[in-house]
């Protein structure tokens, strides 16, 4: 076998802003908590319509409040949304999610629920999902090269057969992505204490080394000013524990595979920000898996790719997130959470291109249309990343 | 031929279970990855999958040897074929 990736392509919707998406959803996003029932009662109003509830959005300021909104505006934004539906408890916060929004081209309406109360709220913004839904429903898929569809990785409830082979497998699937020339992101900034040398390595130029370094410090220093133990337990999780994981260090040399042997670090982005060239991108992140992969959507990504050792059931709202395991006991028991098994590496029954194979024909499967594990089983977990408490 | 256990590197201080139920004295099957080799080596412990064993006898204070690299300390005696994990093993880190 061997996919030709040059060659190969995906069927998708091509938004107003020319990125590919390989979802057709049409989201009700809350800009407040205080908004998740409205939010609610529409998408119960409207079939395809898909609420996003989450529990921030009051009370936050500075740099904490500017990736409140870049969240939710890069979750509108993604080329899998085809239209967005704001609901917020004033207009003021509310329109600036719209417009922010809106630069993208793609159908969004906002209403606020201050001097309307949440009946007449939902009764207007099930409107604006209906037409939208009905809209989304028209759009027609085109067909575009491999080339054009973001793939982002991050593993979670790691073990040692993580780093054995499951992190591997997607290192090699990213080595081909990366010659391919697609965009490309990995994080998880402390989930490389111990191994952040190897990874400064491959940063292309100094800038980018320097760039990133200087995030891997500024996350150290959040540890060392907040740890009350060496957190053991919180990182490596418990999970990980159980799982056979020992320490950090060994935990981060096995995350690291997922970058691959050939792939150079292009570029480094904060929380949430949009790649501006193709290659692989460091996002300076949360290690936690559904805060991360928030970010992930949020900045722009289509596919995820997401290793896991005991068995992270872990899915995004509007992400399709690919789980494989080389665990045979993970894949003996909790089949149904894996889309791609690797377990014959470690019987040396499947070889390391074979798995990086498999793991890209069922990335091309699922950009075409096929659903993973987790939105088969309706995982959307929708986490906000805070960076500190809310005035 | 079943393989017991696998080894990043002919380097390393540890080895992986890859398999369910590894009982005290078994004797076990490894693969060498980097190398591509085999070794065998009998445990000293029950291991359950996932969890390592010492392939190298192991003093209080050496610093443990995984992918070629430095992932902690011993802070106990630990013999070839033990089990090794956060009883006596931890983080230089943190």
């Amino acid at each position: 076998m061997g996919i030709n990736l040059k060659n190969a392509s995906f069927e998708g919707w091509r938004r107003e802003n020319g990125r590919m998406g390989v979802r057709n959803h049409v989201i009700i996003l809350p800009v407040d908590d205080l908004s998740n029932a409205a939010c609610e009662a529409v998408a119960n109003n409207i079939k395809g319509a898909l609420a996003i509830p989450h529990a921030y959005g009051r009370l936050q300021f500075g740099a904490d409040l500017d990736l409140h909104f870049r969240t939710l505006i890069g979750t509108g934004t993604n080329p899998n949304v085809a239209g967005v539906v704001v609901i917020g408890i004033e207009p003021g916060w509310t329109g600036r999610i719209v417009e922010g929004i809106a630069k993208s081209g793609k159908p969004v309406e906002g209403f606020a629920i201050e001097q309307n109360g949440d009946i007449n709220t939902i009764a207007n913004a099930s409107r604006a999902a209906y037409r939208m839904v009905k809209y989304a429903s028209r759009l027609k898929k085109t067909r575009a090269s491999m080339q054009e569809l973001w793939v982002s990785t991050k593993c979670g409830e790691s073990d040692t057969t993580s780093g054995l082979a499951s992190c591997p497998t997607v290192g090699n699937s990213f080595d081909k992505l990366w010659e391919n020339g697609n965009t490309l992101v990995f994080g998880e900034t402390t989930e490389l204490t111990g191994g952040e040398h190897l990874v400064a390595e491959r940063c292309r130029t100094p800038e980018i080394r320097a760039q990133f370094q200087a995030m891997f410090d500024r996350y150290q220093r959040v540890v060392e000013t907040n740890k009350t133990n060496d957190l053991s337990e919180s990182q490596p999780t418990k999970g990980n524990i159980e799982g056979g994981l020992t320490t950090i260090e060994e935990k981060a040399l096995g995350n690291i595979q997922k970058i691959g042997k050939k792939c150079l670090v292009d570029g480094v982005l904060d929380k949430a920000e949009e790649p501006t060239h193709s290659g692989l991108w460091f996002m300076d992140s949360s290690s936690a898996a559904a805060e991360m992969v928030t970010l992930c959507a949020a900045s722009g990504f289509a596919v995820h790719t997401f290793p896991t050792g005991q068995g992270n059931v872990i899915g995004n709202p509007i992400l399709p997130v690919i789980k494989l395991t080389a665990n045979p006991r993970t894949q003996r028991t909790m089949s149904e959470h894996i889309d791609v098994d690797v377990t014959g590496l470690l019987q040396r029954q499947m070889n390391m291109d074979d798995a990086g194979e498999a793991l890209l024909d069922c990335i091309i499967r699922t950009a075409d249309g096929e659903l993973t594990a987790a939105e088969l089983l309706g995982h959307r977990e929708f986490s906000l990343t805070r960076l500190y408490e809310s005035a | 031929m079943t393989v017991h256990f696998c080894v990043h590197d002919e380097g390393d201080s540890v080895g992986v279970v890859v398999v369910e139920g590894i009982k005290s004295g078994q004797a076990l099957n490894g693969w060498i990855m980097d190398q591509d080799k085999m070794i065998t080596f009998n445990a000293k412990s029950d291991i359950p999958i996932g969890h390592k064993l010492a392939i190298r006898a192991i003093s209080a204070g050496d610093t443990i040897i995984k992918y070629g690299i430095d992932i902690g300390k011993a802070v106990k005696e630990i013999s070839a074929g033990e089990h090794l994990h956060v009883h006596n093993v931890k983080t230089k880190r943190w």
